[in-house]
């Protein structure tokens, strides 16, 4: 291996501080140029905020970045840029209402037309072809991830981050992109590659740093370590699996039933929905996976009722038999609906509120008002008991919503719901940025509560955790359903050709069905 | 000049002022930031540019000083709001009330005193049209750089790279700190800006379009001006046919009260309040067009924090 | 930046309290800088401001005859602005609710019923919220801003204020002053104390006071107009009407300014005339936000701001002060408070904690 060379970026002794927390607590770390440098850590772990340091994005409060042997002074974006450091983002760092081309002028000097033809071609060479006058907004998240990585290729390269990339994609794309990546690393280009999914980086990688808790717990080449020592480093113990087993009490009558549900969406960022198909019946848990952005938000919040659509047939929606065109979420809820959305704070809780006025939110038919009064006394003893039915950490129900963490503050919610005992649940990206203990916790909630006969819906980026959890899965893909498929009868593969609309017949055919 | 002659060429300067302001406001707000100061700006500005043309005789000196005082203005919005991470409604809606009340204490001096507006530029050729020369082609000159103005501001936040930044801090301040952009200094400087062409308007309103100092006297037109880049869903075309729109309207005033109609002449001084409030609602019925033009972080304080 | 404030785990209860003080304090400092520079006299001029406004009964009865209007209007809008929604026309609101209840005294000129005042009080509240339902409305089903609505109506109402103060309205004996007639005693609030005109409309405001307390810390409708403006993506996830606020903050708003608008005209001034809100529209504003848009700190932020018209009034007088020096008070303070208020949710980036914790985890 290169140990010998010098390494291109080194860092020492880092530290970032956030309140009272460590994100990242005196982390070491080498990338040599030509090495696909993995950066291994499970949610929380503190890889984002590395890679801020690393880019320039936040400033580290201890600890040096040298560049080839430098040390760099007034590290910040601009900085890094001009040495040859790229990044894409998680959550990209692109301009909705502005072209490619224009996103790409913000960062690369050239004038237009130049511009376009470097898009061209870099997207022939490393086949990520783009159209260079398409506004962000017309692309798919995979499209805006080709945007982020040819802007980091249209400067010197010598170093590229990129943060959980394959988080979305459907599989059938990730081949493709360590295509691009490998032959980066053949230009002599470093990769530091940041993920949680341990296959992937088995796969690409060639060395591993693991974080856990803002520390580094080591450094491994991922081909001479087994799948289960790498766990042991990112999580400390070895993960508890869940014991899978299929629906055994699945009822007769549908309790929500999509019916031919067409919505034109009027914000012209969203998905339109095109007749989609759906049931769900008590007692099983069926999933939705696809990319986010496929019409996910607008198919949620016509289940919960956010949005009432006054066009919609009577019949192309219906809970408990009964249609619930025209009924608001608080009627819904009234039936025996419940939802927890993908965002926690701003949408699912309050932020600056405390958890007591948070349950209050939405369970306050609990006997929680008295002639429209808020009875305090009730509101704590519930807020309590999702505390601890749930092993939420807090310092008491008056702690403030975003004082929690992502996993606690999601296992509030999940409980808050749950404690409304529903007879139908319906839950957004259950675990997204959940750590994974709080995770199994929360998805062995959904399997006890399932197996009580409750109907539970489930829409989910991650193909393991529907894999792990549902009895039958759904692609959600440019607004449409696939056909039902059995959980247990098929392959992450067979689910990746619909999000990739390989199986576009077979979705056509569906619907005329 | 015949009545029609009159009322259009009336037209282009009443339209001048409402022009000025809301370019301003429309730079600002593509940053991101919503200045509900504009008001205010205005007045002080006025004051400021009717006081020194008065003392010195120099148009162009009371301009710059208006310019200066629009500024100066902004800034305090633009500390309290932006470095102090205020409300941007509150504290737009505090430093009008603050501003109102100093631009009456300049003035109080020179109440109800005039000075006389410098002559209009005769356009060598062109203003010897008949009927289009009278119309468009003896203005004052700041009707000419005003329109001039609009072309250079389109040009500006389309095709320029500085234009790019704007719209991107307007759009996603994160992101744009993530590329390097300082999003304080872009917004301090939008939100200047928009002092500066709301200082422009001030002046023009007290020194030229009607050469005299009265307390109130800009009378709600720094809020049409707010409004109109909304009517313009934040484009530069629309915003300025929108200041020519209201130009009209503002004209028409005087038309119908000396065409004699027995029309009492509070209906017409409300007139442009009410057709404001029936074009905002139009306009404002249509969100997918709204969604697509305005700033999505339009009046969102931005402390560099993780969630947006 | 200059410098960078870092968010605080949860708002510091301690300094919303000390951040009007803090407010004050600066204004006071600012004001009196610019008093220097005028070359006035401090000492006259805070005598004039703080101290001749509690001299007398009289002046003190003129505080209270202040503080009722600013009260009421106030404690509607802090309602409506913690819901976000941004009603800056309480002026057009209070006008419209003066020029209805007036509609019973200018055509029942001769009427000593008794029904006469509660009557006008029904008018004066429903004027006002007929006037803020027109912003309701257009906002709720036509998406249009309600700042700017609000606020051109504000102008609108005004001309029609003028217009029958010009026209049907006019005091056929008065001169051809744009008012109408000096109203009877039966449509009229009776003083409380003889001879003064501080009067019953008093009332209002602090029974007013004790139902928005009620309502906003202990009532589910305040709870749900507070998720609105502090969440709104919550509200709709939890089922909360968005509509139903617009309409609940605006009428609320149009019923407290009409009455206000109606206490004026059946009060101090006892007949209709061009200047029936003193401002009070705009004064509310920050009498709300200074009071921190509780209940309780804008009864005591109504009071101060009371005593500062009051006392503008004498400095007019004796320190020779414009009118308008009450209004740069009053938004220099406005714009103190706000830059302020940020020391509750934010504190100056600490370096000196990080370190230590660095140093203790060196060693």
């Amino acid at each position: 291996m290169q140990n010998e060379q010098k390494p291109l970026l080194s860092l020492s002794q880092l530290t970032k501080i956030y309140g009272s927390l460590a994100a990242n607590d005196l982390i070491d770390l080498n990338v040599f140029s030509g090495s696909i440098h993995a950066i291994l850590g499970e949610n929380g772990a503190g890889k984002s905020t590395l890679m801020k340091l690393v880019y320039g994005v936040e400033t580290p409060d201890a600890g040096e970045i040298h560049w080839n042997g430098q040390k760099v002074n007034n590290w910040n974006p601009a900085v890094a840029r001009r040495l040859g450091i790229g990044m894409v983002f998680q959550h990209f760092s692109l301009f909705e209402t502005l072209s490619v081309v224009e996103n790409i002028a913000l960062t690369i000097e050239g004038s237009r037309p130049e511009l376009i033809e470097r898009i061209r071609k870099i997207g022939a060479d490393y086949q990520l072809e783009i159209d260079p006058m398409a506004m962000v907004n017309s692309l798919s998240v995979g499209q805006r991830q080709r945007v982020e990585i040819i802007r980091c290729l249209m400067q010197d390269l010598k170093l590229l981050i990129l943060d959980e990339p394959t988080s979305v994609l459907p599989p059938q794309h990730v081949g493709a992109l360590f295509d691009a990546l490998r032959k980066l690393q053949n230009d002599g280009v470093a990769i530091l590659y940041i993920s949680h999914k341990l296959e992937e980086i088995r796969e690409l990688c060639d060395v591993a740093t693991i974080l856990r808790d803002g520390k580094v717990t080591g450094t491994v080449d991922p081909n001479q370590s087994t799948a289960q020592e790498l766990a042991t480093l990112m999580i400390g113990r070895s993960i508890p699996k869940i014991d899978r087993h299929d629906s055994q009490n699945k009822t007769k009558s549908e309790v929500l039933a999509i019916r031919n549900l067409s919505v034109k969406n009027l914000d012209p960022f969203g998905a339109d929905l095109r007749n989609c198909n759906l049931n769900v019946f008590g007692g099983e848990i069926v999933g939705i996976a696809g990319v986010s952005g496929n019409g996910q938000q607008e198919l949620g919040r016509i289940i919960s009722g956010e949005e009432l659509n006054s066009d919609l047939n009577p019949s192309s929606i219906e809970m408990f038999g009964q249609s619930v065109k025209g009924k608001g979420v608080i009627e819904r809820r009234d039936l025996g609906f419940s939802f927890v959305p993908e965002e926690r704070l701003g949408r699912g809780a309050v932020p600056s509120m405390s958890l007591r006025q948070n349950s209050l939110l939405t369970a306050f038919k609990k006997g929680m008002l008295k002639k429209g009064f808020i009875q305090s006394d009730r509101v704590a003893e519930y807020t309590d008991q999702c505390i601890s039915e749930f092993s939420v950490k807090a310092s008491g129900s008056s702690a403030t919503a975003n004082s929690l963490s992502g996993g606690n503050l999601q296992k509030f919610l999940v409980g808050r719901e749950l404690c409304l005992q529903p007879k139908l649940l319906f839950l957004s990206q259950p675990t997204w940025g959940v750590d994974v203990g709080s995770a199994n916790e929360i998805r062995r909630k959904l399997i006890n509560l399932r197996d009580a006969g409750v109907a539970i819906l489930v829409v989910s980026e991650e193909l393991e955790e529907l894999f792990e959890i549902t009895d039958r899965m759904y692609v959600l893909r440019s607004g449409s359903l696939s056909p039902s498929m059995k959980t247990s009868e098929v392959t992450p593969d067979e689910i990746g050709e619909y999000m990739i609309g390989e199986k576009r017949e077979e979705m056509d055919h569906a619907i005329s069905v | 000049m015949t009545p029609l002659e009159f009322f259009l060429s009336g037209t282009m300067s009443a339209a001048t002022v409402f022009l000025l302001a809301a370019l301003g406001e429309l730079v600002a707000e593509k940053s991101g930031m919503l200045n509900l100061g504009v008001e205010g700006m205005m007045a002080i500005s006025a004051a400021v540019g009717f006081v020194v043309t008065y003392q010195t005789g120099s148009h162009i000196f009371g301009f710059s000083i208006a310019a200066v005082a629009g500024i100066f203005v902004s800034l305090i919005f633009a500390l309290v709001s932006i470095t102090f991470l205020a409300n941007q409604v509150a504290t737009g809606l505090a430093v009008g009330i603050l501003s109102l009340g100093v631009s009456a204490l300049i003035g109080k001096k020179y109440e109800s005193l005039t000075i006389s507006a410098p002559d209009p530029i005769f356009i060598p050729g062109l203003s010897d049209i008949p009927f289009i020369g009278a119309v468009f082609f003896q203005q004052n000159i700041v009707v000419y750089c005003a329109i001039l103005m609009s072309v250079m501001i389109a040009f500006c936040l389309n095709k320029t790279r500085l234009g790019l930044a704007i719209r991107a801090c307007g759009e996603n301040p994160k992101a744009a700190e993530a590329l390097s952009y300082s999003v304080w200094k872009i917004r301090y400087g939008a939100v200047a800006f928009g002092g500066m062409m709301a200082g422009f308007a001030g002046a023009y309103a007290s020194t030229i379009y009607t050469p005299l100092w009265a307390d109130g006297m800009i009378a709600g037109r720094g809020w049409i001006a707010v409004a109109l880049v909304v009517f313009g869903t934040w484009k530069t075309s629309r915003i300025f046919l929108g200041a020519y729109l209201f130009g009209m309207v503002t004209l028409g005033e005087l038309v119908v009260q000396s065409l004699g109609f027995a029309v009492p002449s509070q209906f017409l001084t409300a007139m442009p309040f009410v057709i404001t409030i029936v074009v905002l609602a139009i306009i404002s019925a249509d969100m997918s067009r709204l969604r697509l033009h305005a700033p999505y972080s339009l009046g969102e304080t931005y402390d560099g924090s993780e969630s947006r | 930046m200059l410098f960078q404030f870092e968010k605080r785990n949860s708002a510091s209860r301690a300094l919303i309290l000390a951040t009007p003080f803090f407010a004050i304090a600066v204004t006071v400092l600012l004001s009196s800088t610019m008093l220097l520079l005028q070359g006035k006299s401090l000492h006259t001029t805070f005598f004039a401001f703080f101290i001749e406004p509690f001299e007398s009964t009289y002046a003190i009865s003129e505080i209270f005859l202040k503080f009722g209007p600013l009260l009421l209007i106030a404690q509607a809008l802090a309602i409506g602005f913690r819901a976000k929604i941004w009603n800056i026309g309480a002026e057009g609101q209070m006008i419209m609710g003066a020029v209805v209840a007036s509609s019973i005294p200018v055509y029942f000129t001769d009427s000593e019923s008794i029904f006469l005042l509660p009557a006008m009080i029904i008018l004066g509240a429903l004027g006002g919220m007929a006037w803020a339902a027109i912003a309701a409305f257009l906002r709720v089903r036509f998406n249009a801003n309600e700042i700017l609505v609000t606020l051109m109506l504000s102008s609108v109402a005004l001309q029609i204020l003028y217009y029958l103060l010009l026209g049907p309205w006019k005091d056929p004996m008065g001169f051809n002053f744009p008012q109408t007639v000096m109203f009877q005693d039966a449509a009229l609030f009776p003083p409380i104390i003889f001879g003064f005109r501080l009067n019953y409309s008093l009332i209002i405001p602090l029974i007013f006071t004790v139902f928005v307390w009620i309502y906003m810390e202990r009532r589910f409708g305040g709870f749900q107009l507070v998720v609105g403006g502090l969440a709104p993506n919550a509200a709709t996830y939890a089922g909360y009407s968005s509509g139903g606020a617009v309409w609940k903050s605006l009428l609320i708003a149009g019923f407290a300014a009409g009455i206000a608008g109606m206490s004026e005209v059946a009060g101090p001034i006892g007949q209709l005339q061009r200047s029936v809100t003193s401002g009070y529209g705009y004064s509310a504003i920050i009498v709300a936000y200074l009071g921190g848009l509780h209940p309780v700190g804008i009864f005591f932020a109504a009071f101060f701001l009371s005593v500062i018209h009051i006392g503008g009034d004498y400095a007019l007088v004796t320190a020779d002060l414009p009118i308008s020096s009450v209004h740069i008070f009053q938004g220099l303070l406005l714009v103190t408070y706000l830059a302020s208020y940020t020391f509750v949710n934010y504190r100056f980036r600490s370096r000196k904690a990080q370190r230590e914790y660095i140093e203790s985890s060196a060693t």
